[in-house]
């Protein structure tokens, strides 16, 4: 299995498949993510092997208002 | 995927631009863009003195480190919010943002609006009734005031702020759907100076926000991870997810949306062209700086009434 983190989320996937459909299968959008393995940056066609910890970076930030 | 420039292993793929590239790659090609919209824009020269607004997030920090990369004379400016909610926020990225100037030798003003006006920002909000239960709306007005109040008074010739493309594109989209001409009017990369007013802007408003993110990753900039604990559930936050469902289906539609705005605005075709001669700036009698009716301003009139509360209390 593939564990992925996002702030205080975890989620498992099978392992064997893209980041990218990792992702999706999570719901998680990846426009709004950065994914990580072992501190390094991992992109979108990267293989999921068994035993990985992908901690997922949001990237969005906001929070003033709208003007 | 593999680096467009190298070969290399990639480690940012931006499909909006059919772009993968290395570390090495990206961390030059950011600041080489960077330069790029600057001068695109006229927003500033290497000979003038350029003042960053730095709050301890990514996108900040990640301005002041390419402008210092680039060779520009930028220093930055923190404003201490007062903003705490058991989390210690605003020390935290004061801390941060103290952590990036002191590691590169870089000067950081540091202005603390609970000293300057006596209130930190939730208590000013309080006390002002401005806003619906959230100080987001008297936190802007602020950051707005003294931004350019320092600005002005340090003697700089120019405000840069780290808003990137995502941030443009959720405020217009915003705008759009409210159809705030005077709004629309204004938004830009740059925002010339006028009568008591700095010029602003804004040299990573190209950039995705995760571009942003990725740069501090790989250049090792800490920046504040945690949001505001008062941006939970705001309208920008709400328009950024919609906007990125948007680019994932359709990549570069964030970019089309605001550089197809620009051009319309530069071209004149949008529809509030008619109202630009309405749009009169007051000088407050107060403060000095322009306000869009006569009077005061709405910082001071802010303050006013936070002054009578202490008075009464």
């Amino acid at each position: 299995m593939v564990k992925l983190i996002l702030r205080d989320k975890e989620y498992e996937v099978k392992a064997g498949m893209t980041l990218l459909s990792a992702l999706k299968k999570c719901n998680i959008v990846p426009e709004s993510v950065i994914a990580t393995r072992n501190g390094e940056m991992i992109l979108e066609d990267e293989i999921l092997n068994d035993g990985d910890v992908i901690k997922l970076i949001a990237v969005i930030s906001g929070g003033s208002a709208i003007s | 995927m593999k680096c467009k420039k190298c070969g290399a292993k990639a480690s940012v793929n931006m499909r909006q631009h059919k772009l993968a590239l290395c570390k090495e790659h990206y961390l030059e090609w950011v600041p080489e863009q960077t330069e790029r919209f600057i001068k695109k824009y006229g927003m500033f020269t290497h000979e003038e003195k350029v003042l960053v607004a730095v709050s301890g997030g990514k996108d900040s920090l990640a301005l002041w480190d390419i402008l210092h990369r680039l060779g520009y004379q930028a220093d930055g400016l923190y404003l201490g919010l007062g903003i705490d909610e058991g989390v210690a926020y605003s020390q935290e990225s004061q801390r941060l943002a103290q952590k990036f100037a002191d590691e590169h030798g870089l000067v950081l003003h540091v202005v603390d609006i609970e000293k300057e006006y006596g209130q930190p920002i939730p208590v000013l909000s309080e006390i002002s009734h401005r806003g619906h239960d959230k100080p987001c709306a008297v936190c802007g007005l602020v950051k707005r005031h003294e931004m350019n109040r320092i600005a002005r008074d340090l003697g700089y010739a120019v405000l840069a702020t780290g808003h990137n493309l995502d941030d443009e594109a959720a405020v217009l989209f915003g705008n759009t759907l409210n159809w705030s001409s005077e709004y629309l009017l204004r938004q830009g990369p740059i925002l010339p100076s006028t009568e008591g007013l700095a010029r602003k802007v804004k040299p990573l408003c190209r950039f995705y926000e995760r571009e942003m993110t990725a740069y501090c990753l790989l250049r090792g900039i800490e920046y504040i991870y945690e949001e505001c604990p008062f941006a939970e559930g705001s309208t920008s936050i709400y328009y950024k997810e919609l906007l990125n469902q948007l680019e994932n289906a359709r990549p570069g539609a964030k970019l089309t949306f605001y550089l197809r705005f620009l051009e319309a605005r530069q071209r004149g075709d949008l529809f509030v062209e008619q109202n630009e001669g309405q749009a009169h700036l007051h000088p407050c009698p107060r403060c000095g700086q322009p306000t869009s009716a006569p009077g005061l301003c709405s910082f001071c009139r802010m303050m006013e009434k936070t002054q009578q509360f202490d008075k009464v209390n």
